[in-house]
C-alpha cells in the first residue's frame, strides 16, 4: 500500500545509484521506480506479496543474509545490490527447481511467448536446467466451461488464490498438502467446473504466470494474458 | 476477530456432533478456532469427512478451500477413516537409530502395507509419527493408544496378532 | 492476601508431610506410563492401604527414563533414613517395596544414586520434577512457587523485572540463543493496549523431549514464567502451543491452568493486583514447520502453518498483527527461579556468553537414556562419557545436537564445552536439547538422509528452494547411499545445499543443509567411499559392495 501522506524520506544506494524512498517502501518498489531489472515470479503489482519464489532476493553490504526485495523495507544508508555473480548463479538454480519440479514443455504449451517464467529464463541467459526432471504425475482440470487449470504448468507461486479472495472475494482457489506435494485447488478439492463459489471472472486466468491457468480453445502460444485492470482495482478497494 | 454466534444444524442428530458445537461455542465460532474445531472432529470422528468440512466452514464462516488447505496441511489430521487398528510406528531419530526402519519393514512384511496405509480388510493401519517424545524406549511403536518401547520386529508383530486376536473374539 | 494463602498452603504442605514417615513417589511421567508405571502407583497406593505413616504419590520425571518405571523413597525413620531409588519396577514389586519400608531397601531393585547421572547435574529448570505432584498447586507452591510472580507484580515494575532478565544472561532455548532480556525489551517497548505471549511448546525435533517432560512434571513453572514475562511486556493474553501428539502434556497444563485460575495467581487480578493474565492452550496438528515463531503464529491463527519472511518480526508485527513475545518452554522455565534468586545468581552459572544451564535429552546408542540437565560449558565428553555412561558398544562415533537444523560431532571435539557459539562453530548448533549419540554401526550418509528426508516431508512448500531443493537432496542421498552415484552428483549436492542455506525463506530451510554439511565437513570419506568413482584410484563403491548395502537398508 503506498500512501501519499508525509511520509519520512530516506535515501540510499541500489546498485551504487543514489535513490530517495519513501518510509515503508520496499526495495522492489523503489527498483521498479528508478529502471532497475529485478526478477520477480509471486509479486505481481496489485496483489499482496507472498514472497515464496525468492527469485528476487538481492543483497545487502554488511550482511551475509540475502533479502527478497519485494518485502524488504527500504532502510536509511542501505547498500543494495541487485545483480552479482552469486545472485545470478542463485537465479538460475532458483529457475532449475522450478523447471525441474513439474512438467514443462513450452513448445506445445499455449502460454509459449507469453509466459513469465519463460521470459525470466530468457532474459537472465539461462540455458540447461542443471538436475534431473521430478517428472510427477499430476492432472489437467478441464471441468470448468471457459478455464482449464494444468497442473503440469502450476509454479505454485498462488497469484490466482491471492487474487480469488483478495480481489474477487470469491475464495474459490486454495492450496492444500504441504512441500512438494501442494497443489492448487478449488473449494473442497473439488472439480473446477463443480464449483458453487466460482464466479468465472476469470481473474486467476490472466494472473497465472505460465500455461497453469488458460482460456479454454487456444493451441499453442496463443494464450495471452490481461493484466492492466489488476492495479486499479486495488486503488479502488483503497479509496 | 469477528466472532459469530449464528448456529447451524448439525449434519445430522449424531450425539458427537454436540461435542464439535461445543468446542465451537467455547470459542464463539471465531475463524481462528479451525483448528481446534478440527481436533475435536478427529478426536470424535476419526476422521474428516467432506460433510463435516462443509459443517465447520460454514459455521465458522471459513472458505471451503481454506478449510480443506489446513486438513491437508497438518499430519495430525486424516481425511480417510483409518483401520479398525493402528499402529504408530515413531520414527524420531532415536528410534530410527535403534531399529525402526526395521519394524517398518516387518509390518510391510507380514501385512502388506507401508506407511500411511490400511490392510484391504480394513483391520490394521499402520501409521508414522516424527516423534512421540518416549526417546528412551525406543524403537516406539503405538499400538491402539498404547505405547510399547524398546520392540524387536518380532515383538511389534506378535503385539499386533494379539490386539486383532482380541477384537475378532 | 496472597503471601498469607502462599505461607497457608506452604505449612500445610509441609504438616502433611511431617506426619508420614516415608514418601513413596512414582514416575507418572510419559517415558515411565509408557512401561505401566500407572499400574506400579495403584498397587502401591493400595498397599501402603493399611500401613500408616507413608505417603504415595505420582511425580514428574526423574530422569533416567530407560530404566522407568522409576521409584523413589524417602524416609526420616528407621534402620535406612535418606532416599532409595528403584528401578524397572513392575505392579507385582509393590508388596516388597512396601514391607521394606524403614529396613533394608530391596536389593534387586536398587538404582545407585551415587553415580555421576544424578550427581554431575546442576537442576534448575528441572528442579522439581521428580519431586512434586504436578496436578497438585500446593505442592508446587510449597516449594516456593509462584513466588517469583508475586514479587514481580507486588515489588517490580516491568521495567525492573526486565532488568533482572538482561542481567542473567538467558538467552533463548529454542535454539537460536538470542538474549530473552533483549527480545522481552523490545517488545515493552512497543506501543499499543494489547500484546501478546506465546510459550512455543511445539518441540518438533524427532529425539528431544525436554519440553514434554517439563510439561509433564512441573506446567506450573511454565504458565509462572509467562505470566512474570507478560507483566513485564505488557501481555494480558498467552497462548500455550503445545503438540497435539502430546496428550499428557495438555492434560496437566489444562489442570495447572485451572488451578491456577482458582488459587488467583493467573486470570483477573492476579494475585489481587491490577494486572491481569490469561492463558489459552493451542494444540499443534502435526507440522514441525510450527516451531518457527511466523508459522506458529499463522497456526495460532487457524490457518496454514507457513512462515513469511521477517521483518518484520513478532516483537513488531505478531498475533493478529499486535507485538508478541514468543518463547519456548525451557526459557520460561528458567525465569521464576531468575526471578526469586535475581538474575546475578543465575549469571554466576555458565560460560561468560551462555549462562545458565540447560536441559538435554540424551538418546541412541548411549547406556544412560533420558533427561539431564547440566551447567553450560561442560564438555561433551563429561556429558555423554560420565552423565550418560557412554556408548554400550564402546565405539562412539559422534553426537547429533539440534536435530534436522543441526549437525553430527565426531568423537574427536567431545572436549568441546557446550555452548551455543562451541556449537556452532562446529558446524551444529545448540537446538533445543536433542543429544543423539551414534556409534561406529550407524552410517552418517544414512543419518544425512534420514534428516534430509525430514526435512523434505516437513517442507511447508512455500518457498522454493526448500520446496524442490530438498526432494533433489533427498534423491542425491539416496543415490550416494545406494552406491550408484558420481563425484558430479556430490558436487550438485553442495551445490544445492548452498542455495537452500541461502535462499530459502525460513529457519527450515535454511537449516536443512546442515546435517549434510557437518557429515561432508567430517566424515566426507563415508560418501567419497560410497560414490562410484570416490577412491582416490578411481576404484569406489563396487556392485557387490552396493548389493551387500541394499541388502541392509
Amino acid at each position: 500500500m503506498k500512501r501519499q501522506t508525509q511520509a519520512r524520506i530516506i535515501t540510499l544506494k541500489i546498485d551504487g545509484v543514489d535513490v530517495a524512498a519513501r518510509e515503508h517502501e520496499t526495495i522492489l518498489e523503489l527498483a521498479q521506480e528508478n529502471n532497475i531489472f529485478i526478477p520477480t515470479l509471486c509479486h505481481l503489482d496489485g496483489l499482496s506479496e507472498y514472497g515464496g519464489c525468492r527469485i528476487c532476493v538481492v543483497e545487502v553490504k554488511g550482511s551475509n543474509r540475502l533479502f527478497p526485495a519485494c518485502m524488504t523495507p527500504a532502510t536509511e544508508g542501505m547498500e543494495v545490490i541487485t545483480n552479482s555473480e552469486r545472485l545470478r548463479l542463485y537465479r538460475f538454480s532458483i529457475l532449475d527447481m522450478l523447471f525441474s519440479e513439474r512438467n514443462h514443455v513450452c513448445s506445445v504449451c499455449v502460454s509459449n511467448g507469453h509466459c513469465d517464467l519463460q521470459y525470466l529464463s530468457a532474459k537472465l541467459g539461462m540455458t540447461r536446467v542443471e538436475v534431473p526432471y521430478l517428472n510427477p504425475k499430476v492432472d489437467v482440470d478441464a471441468s470448468h466451461e471457459h478455464f482449464i487449470m494444468d497442473h503440469n504448468r502450476c509454479i505454485l507461486c498462488q497469484r490466482c488464490v491471492r487474487v480469488c479472495g483478495e480481489i474477487e472475494g470469491a475464495f474459490t482457489k486454495g492450496v492444500m498438502g504441504r512441500g512438494v506435494n501442494t497443489r492448487i485447488i478449488h473449494d473442497l478439492n473439488g472439480a473446477w467446473g463443480d464449483s458453487d463459489t466460482c464466479t468465472s471472472c476469470g481473474k486467476c486466468v490472466n494472473v497465472c504466470p505460465t500455461g497453469a491457468l488458460v482460456e479454454k480453445g487456444k493451441s499453442a502460444g496463443e494464450m495471452v494474458k490481461r493484466r492492466d485492470w489488476l492495479p486499479y482495482l486495488r486503488l479502488m478497494q483503497e479509496d | 476477530m469477528v466472532s459469530n454466534t449464528r448456529k447451524l444444524e448439525p449434519p445430522s442428530d449424531d450425539k458427537r456432533w454436540r461435542i464439535v458445537v461445543g468446542t465451537m461455542r467455547r470459542n464463539g465460532f471465531a475463524r481462528h478456532s479451525l483448528i481446534e474445531t478440527l481436533h475435536t472432529v478427529q478426536e470424535s470422528f476419526g476422521f474428516l469427512d467432506e460433510e463435516s468440512l462443509h459443517y465447520v466452514a460454514e459455521s465458522l464462516r471459513v472458505p471451503l478451500s481454506q478449510v480443506y488447505g489446513v486438513s491437508t496441511f497438518y499430519h495430525l489430521f486424516s481425511l480417510k477413516p483409518a483401520g479398525k487398528h493402528t499402529c504408530v510406528t515413531c520414527t524420531g531419530t532415536a528410534c530410527y537409530i535403534k531399529g525402526a526402519p526395521q519394524l517398518l519393514a516387518a509390518i510391510a512384511d507380514k501385512h502388506g502395507i507401508n506407511p500411511e496405509e490400511t490392510t484391504e480388510d480394513g483391520n490394521l493401519s499402520l501409521l508414522t509419527a516424527r516423534c512421540v517424545g518416549s526417546c528412551g524406549l525406543g524403537p516406539v511403536a503405538v499400538v491402539d493408544g498404547e505405547v510399547v518401547g524398546k520392540l524387536t520386529p518380532d515383538e511389534l508383530l506378535a503385539r499386533l496378532q494379539e490386539v486383532m486376536d482380541h477384537h475378532d473374539d | 492476601m496472597m503471601i498469607e494463602r502462599f505461607e497457608e498452603i506452604t505449612t500445610e504442605e509441609q504438616t502433611a508431610v511431617a506426619e508420614h514417615d516415608h514418601t513413596v513417589k512414582v514416575c507418572v511421567a510419559a517415558g515411565c506410563l509408557s512401561s505401566q508405571s500407572d499400574q506400579v502407583l495403584d498397587a502401591l497406593k493400595n498397599g501402603v492401604g493399611e500401613h500408616r505413616g507413608c505417603h504415595v504419590k505420582g511425580v514428574g520425571c526423574m530422569g533416567l527414563c530407560s530404566q522407568g518405571p522409576l521409584v523413589a523413597v524417602e524416609s526420616k525413620t528407621g534402620a535406612k533414613s535418606g532416599s532409595v531409588m528403584y528401578q524397572n519396577v513392575k505392579a507385582e514389586d509393590a508388596p516388597d517395596i512396601i514391607q521394606s519400608l524403614g529396613k533394608k531397601p530391596v536389593a534387586r531393585l536398587e538404582l545407585k544414586t551415587n553415580v555421576p547421572f544424578f550427581q554431575r547435574q546442576t537442576k534448575i529448570v528441572l528442579e522439581n520434577c521428580g519431586e512434586i505432584d504436578p496436578e497438585r498447586i500446593e505442592e508446587y507452591i510449597a516449594v516456593e512457587g509462584y513466588q517469583g510472580l508475586l514479587t514481580a507484580v507486588t515489588e517490580l515494575s516491568p521495567i525492573e523485572v526486565i532488568d533482572e532478565i538482561v542481567r542473567s544472561g538467558l538467552r533463548g532455548r529454542g535454539g537460536g540463543g538470542y538474549p530473552t532480556g533483549l527480545k522481552w525489551t523490545t517488545v515493552a517497548k512497543m506501543d499499543g493496549p494489547t500484546k501478546y505471549v506465546i510459550c512455543n511448546a511445539d518441540e518438533g525435533d524427532p529425539g528431544a523431549f525436554m519440553d514434554r517432560s517439563v510439561l509433564e512434571s512441573d506446567p506450573h513453572r511454565v504458565l509462572e514464567g509467562m505470566a512474570i514475562a507478560g507483566y513485564a511486556v505488557g501481555a494480558t493474553e498467552g497462548y500455550i502451543y503445545v503438540r497435539g501428539e502430546y496428550p499428557l502434556a495438555v492434560e496437566r497444563l489444562k489442570i495447572a491452568i485451572r488451578q491456577a485460575n482458582r488459587l488467583g495467581v493467573l486470570g483477573s487480578k492476579v494475585c489481587g493486583t491490577t494486572f491481569d493474565f490469561n492463558v489459552h492452550i493451542r494444540l499443534g496438528a502435526g507440522a514441525f514447520v510450527c516451531g518457527e515463531e511466523t508459522a506458529l503464529i499463522a497456526s495460532i491463527e487457524g490457518k496454514r502453518g507457513t512462515p513469511r519472511p521477517r521483518p518484520p518480526y513478532p516483537a513488531e508485527y505478531g498475533l493478529w498483527g499486535k507485538p508478541t513475545l514468543i518463547n519456548n518452554v525451557e526459557t520460561f522455565a528458567n525465569v521464576p527461579a531468575i526471578v526469586r534468586k535475581g538474575g546475578a545468581w543465575y549469571a554466576g552459572i555458565g560460560t561468560e556468553k551462555s549462562k545458565g544451564t540447560k536441559v538435554f535429552a540424551l538418546a541412541g546408542s548411549i547406556q544412560n537414556t533420558g533427561l539431564i540437565e547440566v551447567p553450560m560449558g561442560m564438555s561433551l565428553r563429561e556429558i555423554i562419557f560420565e552423565i550418560g555412561g557412554g556408548v554400550p558398544n564402546g565405539n562412539c562415533k559422534a553426537v547429533q545436537t539440534g536435530g534436522p537444523s543441526g549437525g553430527c560431532i565426531p568423537a574427536d571435539y567431545f572436549d568441546t564445552p557446550v555452548d551455543y557459539e562451541s556449537l556452532k562453530a562446529l558446524g551444529s548448533i545448540m537446538g533445543s536439547g536433542g543429544m543423539i549419540i551414534m556409534d561406529d554401526s550407524s552410517s552418517m550418509v544414512d543419518v544425512a538422509r534420514y534428516f534430509m528426508e525430514f526435512c523434505m516431508t516437513e517442507s511447508c512448500g512455500k518457498c522454493v528452494p526448500c520446496r524442490v531443493g530438498t526432494v533433489h537432496m533427498h534423491t542425491l542421498l539416496n543415490k550416494i547411499y545406494k552406491g550408484e552415484a558420481r563425484r558430479h552428483d556430490l558436487e550438485t549436492l553442495e551445490k544445492l545445499c548452498d542455495l537452500v542455506m541461502n535462499t530459502s525463506l525460513c529457519g527450515l530451510g535454511q537449516t536443512a543443509p546442515n546435517p549434510v554439511l557437518s557429515t561432508l565437513r567430517y566424515f566426507r570419506h563415508e560418501y567419497m567411499d560410497l560414490l562410484v568413482d570416490g577412491a582416490e584410484d578411481g576404484r569406489g563403491a563396487t556392485a557387490v559392495d552396493a548389493q551387500l548395502l541394499e541388502a541392509q537398508s
